[in-house]
């Protein structure tokens, strides 16, 4: 009886439920881009290794020198760091020293710039990186300083883009490397692409002696004007440490450490437990002012339909009257009127569910991001456009229930 | 004979900023089973306030009303809205129809207030329809209907909870004299099967057609008499 009034307005029907349909879609579409979005993040970090302390050597700012036409840049971390990092923090279980190399990567007419990273056999396991074909660096390379390496999934494909690298020659600078294994691209090769916005990093891997016998300590830099030699002993240290727990101690150790030792900033310590706990906050900073966004577009939206319900109780003023004489009691009056509020914003409320479902797959069409609608948003949607018919409805309905039948009657 | 409705000094005032108005002014008067009134006066004699005391959609100011022996003052609202679902049925003047239902419709509406649902109340209200003449409108709205047919089915509409008391106010007062005539006679043959009729007018043609006829005359009783009927 009640929703046949409802049709009776459809147009106005239609115009008051646009609140909470655009309430409810905003809040579902905005949480499964958020949740999306701190996936990803969460997932790079993820990929550093959630149990390693992150050394990096950094170069400083350049000095009033740098004028000059040769120019010679020690800085970064040492050997002497690594050594300490590896024998006396208790924590570390395993310390992996990385170089990374300024040398082209060719086969026959094709170039790449790869990072070529000088590293030794714990690497893959420190990193957790996986193997695609072949096999890691091992320790017997390490000791012979043999001429193999390692490519990365992307380097491979586009050098050897028809056949099996593993076993062919590469040319690393002036050297010829043998090719003993590829390694999988950091996120799992789904429909052969990677997820978008992950960064795939192309990358050749080195035993660290094989590196320092063909390349030194020495990177020169060839650059207009002049070159630039820059003499860096390690550019990362990966420790990986035995524990979640010990991470922060791991941590204060290492920056207590390089402080002591360094000067100048020419370092930096990356803790990607750190980095994941900041992106947690970033992420509940997030849902806050997304629920405050939702919970004003809903309070809107709720206010307009109480709106349109007084008007309507006023507007069947007689109505109620009619029924009150025919034996309607208060609370069948209220009910009426209530099942109207409720249908209305739960209709806005599904509507706007179906919307805010849709939005996602068109911004992961369009737009390239990353989104997951989990079940819970439409669920807690539903929930909130029920509330809002009962709780918007109740004073409209609390009206019409009240009317003294006498004057409902002699309403014109 | 039982009364089914009594007033005993019944009295009902309303207070208009400093000024107060007697609609009612103690009046004492049984209306019988199976009898057929009408209620007559100028217009603000009050005719209207007592009808709508005797339905229960209003409260006296002070003095008794029972209704079939109970005394309504002991009633709460619900109780009384049980009551009127159960034992009165309401005629108004100007129809007052529900526009967005239809005739079969609205003359089901009494029955989703019931406390206890007849399981044929659709077919009760369809073979009212057709006694009082609309078998082929059952499903037109309220607009599409002429004032006499509206009257008619807010006629079969009061009928279909089975009330023992009809309540007419002015039923007659928006239709010409032929339709008048019509809807009067529809009055006629539900009394003789034994409801009790209480028809407000101000048209003393259609008043001297009742077995009784109740004069009002400021609030006050000014004459009770027999009509022709
Ligand atoms: N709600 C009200 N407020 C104030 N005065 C009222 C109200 N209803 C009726 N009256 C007064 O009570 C008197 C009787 O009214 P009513 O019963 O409607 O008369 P009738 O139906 O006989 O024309 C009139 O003087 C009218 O002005
Ligand atoms: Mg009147």
């Amino acid at each position: 009886m009640g929703v046949g009034s409802l049709l009776l307005h459809k147009l106005r029907s239609l115009l008051t439920t646009l609140g909470v349909l655009f309430g409810v879609s905003s809040v579902i579409a905005m949480l499964a881009i958020g949740e999306g979005a701190s996936e990803e993040a969460q997932e790079q970090i993820r990929q550093l290794g959630s149990q390693n302390v992150i050394l990096r050597s950094v170069k400083p700012p350049e000095d009033v020198v740098s004028n000059q036409s040769t120019w010679s840049n020690n800085y970064g971390l040492t050997w002497n760091d690594f050594e300490t990092v590896r024998d006396t923090f208790p924590w570390v279980t395993r310390a992996v020293p990385v170089r990374a190399l300024m040398q082209d990567v060719r086969v026959g007419s094709n170039l790449m710039h790869p990072r070529v990273l000088a590293t030794t056999a714990e690497y893959l396991e420190a990193t957790g990186r996986l193997i695609y074909q072949g096999r890691f660096l091992g320790v017997e390379d390490q000791r012979r300083t043999a001429n193999v390496c390692v490519l990365g999934y992307e380097v491979a494909r586009t050098l050897f883009p028809v056949s099996s690298s593993v076993g062919e020659q590469v040319k690393i600078g002036p050297e010829y490397f043998e090719v003993v294994g590829v390694l999988l691209p950091r996120v799992p090769i789904g429909n052969d692409a990677p997820l978008p916005g992950v960064e795939i990093t192309s990358e050749v891997l080195i035993p660290l002696s094989t590196g320092r016998r063909w390349f030194g300590d020495m990177q020169v830099k060839i650059r207009s004007g002049g070159r630039d030699i820059e003499v860096v002993e390690l550019h990362e240290i990966i420790a990986a440490v035995d524990s979640a727990q010990h991470v922060p101690l791991a941590a204060a150790a290492s920056r207590e450490l390089l402080a002591r030792r360094h000067r100048e900033s020419d370092y930096e310590v990356v803790v990607p437990l750190e980095l994941l706990a900041r992106a947690e906050e970033t992420k509940r900073i997030f849902n806050i002012v997304l629920g405050c966004i939702a919970g004003i577009s809903l309070l809107v939206g709720g206010i307009g339909i109480m709106n349109v319900m007084l008007a309507t109780v006023t507007e069947r003023t007689r109505e109620i009257g009619i029924r009150r004489a025919l034996g309607a009691k208060k609370n069948h009056i209220m009910l009426q009127f209530l099942v109207e509020t409720v249908v209305l914003s739960v209709g806005g409320g599904l509507v706007g569910i179906l919307v805010g479902v849709a939005i996602p797959s068109a911004v992961e069409y369009w737009a390239d991001m990353r989104t997951i609608v989990t079940i819970d948003a439409p669920i807690l949607a539903f929930g909130i456009s029920v509330s809002i018919g009962l709780i918007f409805g109740l004073y409209p309905a609390w009206q019409a229930a009240n009317m003294d039948p006498v004057e409902a009657l002699r309403h014109e | 004979m039982e009364p089914v409705a009594e007033l005993q000094a019944v009295s009902r005032l309303y207070r208009m900023g400093d000024t107060e108005v007697r609609a009612l002014d103690e009046i004492s008067v049984a209306f019988n089973r199976g009898e057929f009134w009408s209620i007559m006066g100028s217009s603000g004699s009050g005719k209207s306030t007592l009808l709508n005391l005797l339905g229960c959609i209003d409260r006296p100011t002070s003095g008794t009303y029972l209704v079939g022996g109970r005394d309504t003052r002991d009633l709460d609202d619900d109780s009384l809205s049980e009551l009127r679902g159960a034992d009165i049925g309401f005629i108004f003047q100007s129809f007052n129809l529900i526009p967005q239902l239809n005739v079969l419709e609205n003359i089901m509406v009494p029955l989703f207030y019931q406390e206890k649902p007849s399981l044929d109340g659709e077919e009760s209200a369809r073979s009212l329809a057709e006694r009082v003449g609309l078998a082929d409108r059952m499903s037109h709205r309220p607009s599409e209907l002429s004032g006499g047919q509206q009257q008619r089915v807010a006629i079969a509409r009061s009928l279909v909870n089975d009330p023992n008391i009809l309540l007419a106010d002015e039923a007659t007062g928006n239709l010409d004299t032929h339709t008048s005539g019509e809807i009067l006679d529809l009055f006629r043959e539900f009394n003789e099967e034994g409801k009790t009729i209480l028809l407000v007018t101000h048209e003393e043609e259609i008043g001297c057609q009742a077995h009784h006829v109740l004069r009002l005359k400021d609030g006050k009783i000014d004459e009770i008499g027999q009509g022709v009927g």
